[in-house]
This record gives structure tokens, sequence and C-alpha cells, in this order.
């Protein structure tokens, strides 16, 4: 074989690819998708990293100024505000530092300045960035402006933006928010050892055990996935809360803070770390376990050599989704954690009741970090899981050992007992007059329209943006997919697209939705119109549950035969026809899991749209939160079964659809 | 063996059809083609034959325009092709998998490639009868691709492939995922159907029999270059190459010198052999097919008036060892001398064995006939 390198042995020029319409429609239609994922994520995030690196301070050396003696025409000489301030030291270093809005009264460097004496006043900048209001008309250039006295007073000064880490060094000078850093790491960590211990016992009774009522179990673990991430909040204050029945439980300690986040945290995330793990055990191969009783192993010896190792990358993607989910949780802590300040809340707290944006940003950098490390390791886990997946064998069958069994069952009992009665104390805290002193049956708390948060109204929009997000986000992410799985040639181009379609997994909501905040709350922003718009949601919506609906859609299209494509373009047929007439309906299951996976996530989610709702686009989790807020605990529960009813629903009738759809697109699938 | 056809029907390969010039392909820095020529004449049946890896399907994708070449010219039917999309092209192609589609009924999946090409709704149809009859699943139309069996699928695609009337029809490996009698079965089924058709065809297989049966010319390849270009008679009987004789069918092979222009060295004396091009001494390979070995009886065992040494040189008296019995003939281990610790591998047929009484441990007069015994170059790398 030859040793030389193409070219230079390569006789004749190389030669390039026409494009033929498929391809040019293809590639066309792939960048119209790059180009959303660039507007609703890259550039947003981009806008927030430089909004953290902003610092806005007054330059008193910037402008000039010159005071006339009483008779109004003579004008001592120019000096700046920084000369006065170093001879009359009204201000200090910190006093100068502002935010974007900030603006600075100048008559205080003048001790003697009255507005009704007759001296005059001339004010520049030095610089053709200084800027100075008087009045609400800008001045931004450097001519002298002579001013009387009476509108002297007027004049007020705008700070100069800067670029660099001030915030984050005020960030971390100051321990009341780099504590949070502390919380929301020891919060995550513990909730996830629980988790991850809960789970992998649950999922083991699941797969490996002969216990009975698997289906009822298994049911009931995913029920948390139906619900916001706040509602166990809720259940946990009408628990323990102040008035809470069990509240002796406690021996004191208090619910609101690092107790209460935790438990809510290990139901709301226990689904998730259940699914991980128990795909992994499922799939461990039963032949080891024959070899392993083969050689008279115990069984607790086969659990150490064979269970425990077959579900180890399991047991570590399921650790670091539930760290991702935990740390970048917003409702839990913001319901039940008190006093307790951890990233998520700080970012809220920042951002609406400071109005503090720069810092509200530099918190979401924080934030951002431990998640995407933990993303990064998860993508990593899960790479070497598919391997392991597809060198399968034989499924394990256990065997009834009655012990154990009863252990099991005993054990799931208590964890379905805990998640069945979260979610029934909401029930049943949502439908009495008053908790816990009048327990009378009552549909008061679910007349929404008499409480802060939207009423009902704010519960349709959910559905509406369900609704769309599961139509429009459906529709964007498997075309996404398909093109980028399928299209010829265009390396460089669907590289990039695999790129941005993995990051918004680890963008917390949070992070996504402040970030919308500084790139599409911007007049000179073309997209400024969907602000506070139900648009807006959808958009964020989707983006912010891209990546996993995007990994299904790849996974079913990859198990499609590659030839497809090529077959199409021999029979000289457009490849979007194949897309219609055979892709996407050998896709349907996918398809049809994607859309339920939004449609409850919309219905859930409260982290990114928590900055984007506009009182006409109230949302129900919204209303739980605002109405939990205002005190109004019972209708705040009611709002949130009312998602979980709905969810429900949704689950059945999708059930039901895909059914009836398998029946008729997937024929072909039965012999 | 089905190769041993002799009047094989050479077609008139001035008449080309498909012209490839001085391809290359590289992916990435590993060169998978090299400097590729080949013209492939109209109607012909072309066979791609060479181990896995070779670059077969390479250069079939290429001729697709499925993965474009690195450099070089393609040509079809005069015009050139080198750097359109699939869709630019006339082909019809069928993959290993078949890529039925799955969701589609046999019917529709044959009448794919005939839709939005103005035909009418009963042209397509009758049309799609047409094909079903064609390839001899007439009743199949209204079942899914998963209710047939794999060799019904195979032919599916086949008429999916040919619905348009492709002035090319691809096939890579379209009968590899088949059991060994279907195989044998569609094989005959494929080379008829092309007769009829008329279709230029190029095959990819890595199954010598295969393309020995089917192909009017095969194209053996190996790393990327194309070895030898020849009909099967030709391939089989005069292999340019010690990679082709060994590839296609069986070859002894006896490291030795070679003699004058038609001697080969082996033992202490020369033999008679097939003409070469090597200088007295030059180190060669010694190579004959174990089905071209003849058997001689002594007085007492003979095969009939035929049983004359031809050449006395290249008669040796050999010792029989391991005999196994394939079904249609015996496989012998020879000993000599001459061969040092390997055997001479001859296949003798089950009536020559009972005329001369072969058994093992017996001694026996063979000959390697000078035409079939033939000298080339030593590969480079010993192994
Ligand atoms: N997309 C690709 N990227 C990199 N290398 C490739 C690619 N496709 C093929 N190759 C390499 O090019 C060489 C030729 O591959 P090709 O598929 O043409 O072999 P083949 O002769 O068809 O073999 P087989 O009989 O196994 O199908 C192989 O070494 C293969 O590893
Ligand atoms: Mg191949």
């Amino acid at each position: 074989m030859s040793d030389a390198t193409f070219p230079s042995t390569v006789s004749g020029k190389p030669i390039r690819r026409k494009l033929s319409r498929d391809d040019i429609i293809m590639r066309g239609s792939m960048i119209v998708i790059g180009l959303y994922l660039l507007i609703t994520m890259i550039f947003p995030l981009y806008a927030m990293l430089s909004k953290s690196f902003s610092t806005y301070t007054f330059d008193l050396a910037g402008y000039e100024i010159q005071v006339s003696d009483e008779t109004g025409t003579n004008f001592n000489e120019p000096v700046t505000f920084a000369d006065l301030n170093n001879t009359l030291s009204v201000l200090t270093e910190s006093d100068l530092s502002a935010g974007s809005d900030g603006r600075l009264s100048v008559t205080q460097f003048f001790p003697d300045f009255s507005f009704r004496s007759s001296v005059n006043y001339r004010i520049r900048n030095t610089s053709a960035t200084g800027r100075f209001l008087v009045g609400s008309t800008l001045n931004d250039t450097t001519d002298w402006v002579e001013l009387d006295s009476n509108t002297f007073r007027r004049v007020q000064l705008r700070p100069v933006e800067a670029r660099g880490i001030d915030n984050f060094r005020t960030y971390f000078g100051t321990p009341a928010l780099s504590n949070s850093i502390k919380n929301s790491v020891m919060i995550a960590t513990i909730s996830t050892i629980i988790t991850v211990f809960l789970a992998f016992w649950f999922a083991y009774a699941l797969n490996c055990s002969c216990m009975r009522f698997k289906g009822f179990f298994r049911l009931v673990a995913m029920a948390p996935i139906l619900v916001p991430s706040l509602l166990p909040g809720i259940a946990l204050v009408y628990l323990f809360g102040n008035q809470g029945m069990l509240k002796e439980l406690l021996f004191g300690a208090s619910i609101y803070g690092p107790i209460g986040i935790i438990i809510g945290s290990v139901f709301f995330t226990f689904p998730h770390a259940f699914l991980i793990i128990s795909t992994a055990l499922s799939i461990s191969d039963a032949r080891l376990y024959e070899a392993s009783v083969v050689l008279r192993g115990s069984s607790w010896r086969t659990f150490w050599t064979v269970t425990i190792p077959g579900a180890r990358y399991g047991l570590v993607s399921a650790a670091f989704v539930v760290f991702n989910l935990v740390i970048t949780d917003f409702g839990l802590p913001k319901v039940i954690g008190g006093q307790f300040n951890v990233l998520a809340v700080d970012i809220y707290k920042q951002v609406i009741g400071q109005q503090n944006f720069e810092m509200g940003a530099v918190v979401s950098v924080i934030l951002i970090l431990p998640a995407i490390v933990a993303f990064a390791i998860d993508r990593l886990v899960q790479s070497k899981q598919v391997a392991l997946l597809s060198a399968r064998s034989v499924p394990y069958r256990p065997s009834p050992k009655a012990e154990l069994d009863w252990a099991l069952f005993g054990f799931s009992s208590l964890v379905a007992t805990f998640i069945i009665g979260i979610l029934g104390v909401c029930q049943f805290a949502a439908l009495v007059k008053f908790w816990p002193y009048d327990l009378s049956f009552s549909l008061n708390n679910y007349q929404f329209e008499r409480m802060d948060g939207g009423g009902w109204g704010s519960y349709l929009n959910s559905i509406k943006l369900g609704l769309l997000t599961a139509a429009i986000g459906t529709a964007v992410i498997f075309f996404g997919a398909y093109l980028v799985e399928k299209s010829n040639g265009f390396r460089t181009g669907r590289t990039v697209f695999q790129m941005f379609a993995m990051l918004p997994m680890a963008i917390p909501g949070m992070v996504l939705g402040l970030s919308y905040i500084f790139f599409f709350n911007n007049p000179s922003n073309p997209f400024y119109f969907i602000y506070g718009t139900m648009a807006i949601l959808v958009v964020s919506t989707v983006t912010h549950f891209y990546t996993v609906s995007h990994l299904t859609a790849t996974t079913a299209l990859q198990q499609m035969d590659r030839e497809f494509e090529s077959v199409s373009a021999s029979l000289k047929q457009p490849t979007l026809k194949l897309f219609r007439r055979v892709t996407v309906p050998v896709s349907m299951p996918a398809i049809m899991d994607i859309s339920i996976y939004l449609f409850v996530n919309a219905m859930t989610t409260v982290s990114a749209v928590v900055f984007l709702y506009s009182p006409k686009t109230s949302l129900a989790s919204i209303a739980v939160l605002n109405m939990d807020d205002a005190g109004d605990i019972a209708p705040a529960a009611a709002m949130g079964m009312m998602i979980f009813y709905t969810n429900t629903a949704a689950r059945i009738v999708h059930l039901i659809a895909s059914r009836g759809i398998l029946q008729r697109t997937q024929a072909w699938r039965s012999r | 063996m089905s190769w041993g056809r002799v009047n094989n029907v050479i077609k008139n390969v001035e008449n080309t059809y498909l012209k490839i010039e001085n391809l290359w392909k590289y992916f990435g820095k590993f060169l998978a083609l090299e400097d590729i020529s080949l013209e492939i004449g109209e109607g012909e049946l072309v066979c791609f034959l060479g181990p896995s890896g070779c670059g077969k399907t390479t250069l079939l994708r290429a001729i697709a325009g499925l993965d474009l070449q690195s450099s070089g010219t393609i040509l079809q039917d005069g015009n050139e092709v080198s750097n359109l999309p699939p869709s630019a092209r006339d082909f019809g192609i069928v993959f290993q998998s078949y890529a039925l589609f799955p969701n589609l009924s046999i019917e529709k999946n044959i009448a794919y490639g005939l839709e939005n090409t103005g035909r009418s709704k009963g042209e397509i149809s009758a049309r799609v009868a047409e094909l079903l009859a064609l390839v001899g699943l007439p009743d199949q139309g209204k079942k899914y691709p998963a209710q047939l069996s794999g060799g019904q699928q195979q032919r599916i695609a086949l008429a999916r492939a040919i619905a348009t009337n492709p002035g090319l029809l691809l096939l890579d490996e379209p009968l590899s995922a088949l059991d060994a009698k279907v195989r044998v079965h569609l094989r005959h089924e494929i080379k008829e159907l092309q007769r009829k058709l008329d279709v230029t065809t190029v095959m990819v297989t890595h199954d010598q029999e295969e393309a020995l049966a089917m192909a009017d010319r095969i194209v053996v390849m190996n790393h990327g270059v194309i070895e030898q270009v020849g009909t099967p008679t030709q391939i089989y009987r005069e292999p340019s190459s010690l990679f082709v004789a060994d590839f296609i069918g069986e070859m002894n092979q006896i490291p030795t010198r070679a003699g004058s222009k038609n001697q080969v060295r082996l033992g202490g004396g020369l033999m008679e052999c097939a003409p070469h091009q090597f200088n007295e001494g030059d180190e060669i390979i010694a190579a004959i097919r174990p089905n071209d070995i003849i058997p001689h009886g002594d007085s007492a065992h003979s095969l009939g008036q035929d049983d004359v040494v031809e050449t006395e040189s290249n008669a040796i008296e050999v010792l029989v060892g391991e005999m196994e019995f394939l079904g249609s003939f015996w496989r012998c281990r020879l000993k000599h001398e001459i061969l040092g610790d390997a055997d001479l591998i001859a296949d003798f047929s089950i009536n020559a064995v009972r005329r001369l009484e072969l058994s093992e441990g017996a001694n026996m007069l063979i000959e390697l006939p000078a035409s079939r015994l033939m000298a080339f170059a030593r590969p480079e790398q010993n192994t």
C-alpha cells in the first residue's frame, strides 16, 4: 500500500460532491434548527455570562465642571468631580459602584449649593463614553452645557460599564451569598446518597426478587414525576410544619431547612434514580448468576460479585442525575427551605427580590459549574452502559426465596407508603376546610379565582403550554435528530448541532430562565416581541427539555436501517417523502414517548418559567408557588394535585393513543 | 462444481457502459481504494470479489455516489457522473440487509420508486404485479416484509430495485444473509433475471463460488487494488498472482527456485511448468491446484488407456498420508521429500481411488501436469 498521503499520490484533482435538492433541503433545515438552538440557548447564555462580568461605576474623573460667581458670567477654571471629591470626601470607593440603572446626583459636591442662587454651572463629559442626565435628557457629547442652579440640581451622572470579575469578588466576599454553595452541595450530596440507596433496593426488589405486586410498585415509583418538585414541600409543611400533625417526630428540629429539602428531594428524584438503576439491573446477564450458583457462591457473594458490578454504571449515573436534579431545583427549597439558602433560590432572590441582575448572573454561572461536571460524567458513564447493553445476553429470572422476598416486600411497601403518603396528604389537605383544625370536607380550596396566582386561568395556560410544547417540541426535536443522523456529509455542521443538542441538559432551568431575561427582554433584540407571551414559555420549555428528547429520538433513529436513505435516493424519491412515509411511522413509539415527556415536564416545570411568565400567562405550577408564598397553602396543594391528575390522565390517554397508533402504524410488527 | 461451465459467454466489452478511471478513496489517512481503473460492458454481470475489508463495498458505493471517491472519474453510459449525488444517477441497488421499508406492504415497497414519475395508479399496480410475477412471488403483495422469509425479502428488494428499469443494478452481498441452500437457488434466479433484463450489473461478494457461478467477469480485489480482471475460467485457470490463485479455489504452494523459462526446481531436479518470467535461480513459489494432480496406476492398477505419464520429469512417487472423504471426491495428503514437512494436497475422484485401491500408507505415482504447474513471485512478507 502507498505510504504517501492524500493528495500527493492522487492523480487528478479532488472531487467535490454536487449537492442534490435533498441535501440542500436537509442542510438548510439543520441550519434553521441549529439557529433556533443558537438563539434560544447559546445567545441567552452568552448574554448572561457577559452580564456576570459587567460592572457599573461612576467615573468621577470623567466630568469637568465650571462654576460662575454670583453674576453668573465669570466662570472659574474647570475641575473634575474627582478633584472635588478628593478635597471634600463626600463619597467613598464603594459608593461609586452601581447597578446598570444607577444615578448619582451632583449637588452633593457643592456644600453651599442653593437652587435659588444666581450661580451658573457648566458641565461636560471629558470623553465620548461619558454620560449624564439633565432631567431626563441624556448628554453624551463632550460639549459644555451651561445650566442655572435650578436646572443644575437635576443633573445626574450615569455609571460607565466595564468588564471585570468584581461581581465574583463581591460574591465570594459576602458569606451570606457564598455559603449557599456549601449548603447546596451538602443538600445534593445527602439527598443523592439516600435516594440512590432507596432506589437501588427498590429496583433490586422489582428486578431480582419474586416479590408480589411488582406492577403496583412500579406505578407508584413513577408517580413523583407527575407533580412539581415543590409539592412534597407542601405535604411536609402539613405533616411537620408549625401546625403539623407529626411535628413531634422531629424532636424540636425544624422541617423548614435542610431536613425538609432533603426529604422532598428524595421524593421527587426517586423515579429518576429508580428508572436508571432498574434498567441497569434488568440487563444483567443471567449466565453470570448461573455461573455463580454453579460455583456455590452464597447469595451474599453473588450479590457483591455479580449484581453490584453489573449495576455499577447505573448507580454512578443515577447518583449524578440525582445530584444534578437536587442542586438545580428551585421549587422545593423555595417552599420549605426557610432561612436555609441554596444557589437556585439565591438566583431568584437576587433577581426578583433585589433586582440585582448582575449578582443573579454570578450565582447562575456558579450553579452551572457543578451541573456541567455532573452532566459530563453522566454522559461518559451512559456511553459505557450502552456498550454493556449491546453485549447483553440472557435476561435474569429470579427464583423465589421466601425470606428475602418478604423483606424486600416490606421495604418496598415502606417506600410506596412514603410516596403515596405525600400525595395523599396534599390531596387530603386540599379537600378539608382548615387543616388541622376543621377537617370537614370542602371544595373551597379549589376556588382559585379568589387566590393570588392566576386562578383557573393559570391551570388552562399550563395545559396550553403542555400541548404546545409537546406538539412543537416533538416536531422540532425529532426532525432535528433525523437531520443529524441521516444527512450526508456536512460533518462539521452535524457535530456542532449535536453539541448544541446535548447542552440544554447541563443548563439548570433557573439559569436558562434568567438568561432569557437578559437576552429577550431587550428592545433592541428582534425577538423582543415574544417576551411576556406564551411563545417564550413554549420556547424555553422546549429548549429546557431538549436533550433527553433528542437522545430518545436519536436512539430510535439509529435502530433503523442505515440504507433507507440510500434506497430512497436510488429510487429518485425525495428524502422528506421517506421521512413522512417510513421514518415517522416506524419511529412512532419514540415520538409518542417524547411528546408525553415534554407534556408532563411542561406541566410541572417551575424553574425556567418563573422568570418568564406574565400575569396573562401564569401557569399552574407557578400558581402553586405563588399561593404557597402568599400563605394559601391548601389551594397550593389543591392546584398541585390538579397537575398530578392532569398528568395521570395524559399518561392514560398516551397509553391508549399509543396502542391505537401502534396498531395502525405498526401492523408490520406482528408476524 | 458450477464454475466448470466452459462455454462462458463473454460479452462484448467494446460496448462500455461504466468506465472508472484512476479512482482513489481515502477515509482520513486510510487509503481504501488505490488507483482503480475498470471498464464494464453493457449488459455484463461483474462481480467484485475479495477478502473482507478490501474495498469492494467502498467501490460500489462510489459508483452509486453514496460515498464519493476522493478523486477519479466515473462515466456511466458516456456521461460523467463523478460528483453527482445518488439521486441524479441511474441505478438500482440491493443491500445486504435488503432495507425494505418495514411499515409498507410489499406492493408499496415495490411501487415506492414508481410514484411521482408520471405513472397513473393503474400503471403502477400493473407494473408491481408484473414485477412480483417476475421474481416469482405473485400472491405476496399484501404482506409486510417481516412476514416473508429472507429469500423472499431478497427478491422483493430486487424487484424494488429494478422497478424503474435502471441502467445499472448494484448488489452488495445480496445473498450473504441467506442459508446455503437458498443461496445456491437464488443465485441462479438472479443470474437468469439479469440475462432476461439485460441490465448491466455489479455484484459485490466475498464468496468465490458465487462469483464463479454468476459473473461474466470477476474483478478480484485486495487491499484496495484490483489484482486481476477476467472471466471465471481465466481467473481460475490463469491466476495472475499468488493472491488470486490462493483466493479463488485452493493451491498447493511449494517455496523453491525457478529453473529456465518453463521450468521450476523441485526436489533434486527440474520440473516442466507453465511459462514464467523469472530468471534462473529466483526465489519463487511453485503452485498447483489439488484437483490438477493426476494419479497414476502401476501395472496392477490402471485407470485405462489414457493413464500415461505425459512428462516424465513431473512424475513422482509419493506416500499417501491421511485420506478424507469429502462427498464427491477424496482429499489425500501426499508426502514426498521435495515438500519437506508440508503435505501435498490432492483431490482424487472416488473412481480413481477405488481403481487404484489407494489407502493410507500406500505408495503411488502422481504427476504434476506441466501446464497446470505455475510459478509465482514469493510474497514480500515472510510468514
Ligand atoms: N466510513 C468509513 N470510515 C473509515 N474507514 C472505512 C469506512 N468505510 C470503510 N472503511 C474501511 O475501508 C476498508 C474497505 O471497506 P469496505 O467496506 O469497502 O470493505 P469490503 O471489501 O466491502 O469488506 P466486507 O467484505 O467485509 O464487506 C476497510 O478497511 C474499512 O475498515
Ligand atoms: Mg462490504
